[in-house]
């Protein structure tokens, strides 16, 4: 069971579910797609840390060889290379290694050299085996390290918890596209209201069964997100609510669900849920 | 010499544009002959690297020297390469500039800014 859990800006709490999802479950993997900056790891402080770099190819461009033809200069569409005077020079930091370059040369001038743009550590946490991945500041493009973190589907009998960066860009969609169930965070205003739909859209273009987890309840409030839920036949599968106590552990970088016994029966409430929706969407697939 | 300067629309009292990558077209002046013409600045529309792009644009298009109220770090890589020299402008006029290029009265641009890369907001 694969699960991603993903909102439309930052700061929703999906870090909060996923990390104490993958707490109160017997056997799980969290995978923290977040690769800007990635904090589950915060939270699992694993243990046995392996760490392996992540490298992408860039182009390198033989002089002697090269004629000045400029296909490849016309061809990027990053305009990560331009033609100086008798010269072509590659911006490594603009170039998103897609290859063309080298592949239009007819004067096989152009050759791919590897460049690390990233890690991916791995470590465990008593029940929770943590995958972390870690983009270098600068680099134009998480999605290799997705591409790498999520080459590691998970074992058989675990639950796998994809914690996936915020918004609906290209690296949410790597991280969600293999997942079969999808959570939506969402915060109770009207602005949390808009990033909402721009995931939900997002998980019906994709066709992934999806429902919404509301945090930040308070009690006897009004909840734009609850109501737009509603409104669109949205499935609620929990609410979390406006809780100073929780607040407090979670930015200290407890996990609560292993702290208190009231927040491990919320999440395992919640895991529950999820589980049954998961099942329930299977069943109905097939 | 054949100078550059990004500017606004496609005449003489066009304004000089504040941004060098995405300026939506460039003016070409030649010094001597003092003919001059407009070009689309293909590069305004670019996802990224537009900077490169124009800088692409003006050195092929012969230019020696460009007039410009900034530059980005990648585009003044590849004019320092060319050996295209940077100068700043004094005023918005195109006319008051090349004037002022003229008399030697233009410094060279020092304004090289690391680039707003989709963090300059959208124009």
């Amino acid at each position: 069971m694969k699960i991603a859990v993903l909102s439309g800006k930052g700061g929703t709490g999906k870090t909060l579910l996923s990390v104490n999802l993958a707490a109160v479950s017997p056997a799980s993997f969290y995978i923290d797609c977040d690769v800007e900056e990635p904090n589950g790891h915060l939270f699992f402080k694993p243990q046995d840390i392996k760490t392996e770099k992540v490298n992408v190819k860039i182009p390198q461009v033989d002089q002697e060889l090269c004629n000045g033809c400029r296909v490849c200069v016309d061809f990027c569409r990053f305009n990560a290379l331009v033609y100086v005077i008798d010269k072509l020079i590659v911006f490594n930091e603009i170039c998103h290694s897609c290859g063309g370059c080298r592949l239009l040369c007819r004067k096989k001038a152009i050759s791919e050299i590897d460049k690390e743009i990233g890690v991916v550590q791995s470590g465990k946490s008593e029940n929770v085996r943590v995958l972390t991945g870690i983009l270098k500041p600068g680099e134009p493009s998480g999605v290799p390290i997705i591409k790498k973190l999520l080459q590691d589907e998970g074992q058989e009998n675990e639950d796998v918890f994809i914690d996936c960066p915020p918004g609906s860009a290209c690296v949410v969609m790597e991280s969600i596209k293999d997942a079969d169930y999808c959570i939506l965070v969402a915060e109770p205003t009207i602005f949390g209201v808009h990033n909402l739909d721009m995931v939900y859209e997002l998980v019906r273009i994709f066709h992934i069964p999806y429902g919404v987890v509301l945090n930040k309840c308070l009690e006897e409030e009004e909840n734009p997100a609850e109501d737009y839920c509603l409104k669109n036949n949205i499935p609620i599968l929990g609410k979390i609510p406006f809780d100073i106590e929780l607040g407090r552990l979670n930015s200290n970088g407890e996990i609560v669900a292993r702290k208190q016994a009231k927040y491990r029966e919320l999440f395992q409430n919640l895991l529950n849920k999820v589980k049954k929706e998961v099942q329930h969407e299977t069943a109905s697939n097939t | 010499m054949k100078i550059t300067l990004p500017v606004d629309k496609k005449s003489k009292d066009a304004n000089i544009s504040s941004n060098l990558g995405r300026a939506p077209y460039f003016l070409f002046y030649d010094t001597e002959t003092e003919e001059y013409n407009f070009m689309d600045n293909s590069a305004a529309s670019s996802q990224g690297g537009a900077g490169i792009k124009a800088a692409q644009n003006i050195l092929d298009n012969g230019a020696e020297a460009i007039i410009a109220p900034r530059c980005g770090q990648n585009a003044a890589n590849v004019f320092m390469t060319a050996g295209i020299k940077i100068y700043k402008n004094i005023s918005n006029s195109i006319s008051e500039n090349i004037a002022a290029l003229k008399e030697g009265k233009l410094t060279p641009l020092d304004d090289i800014h690391p680039g707003f890369h989709q963090h300059g907001g959208r124009q």
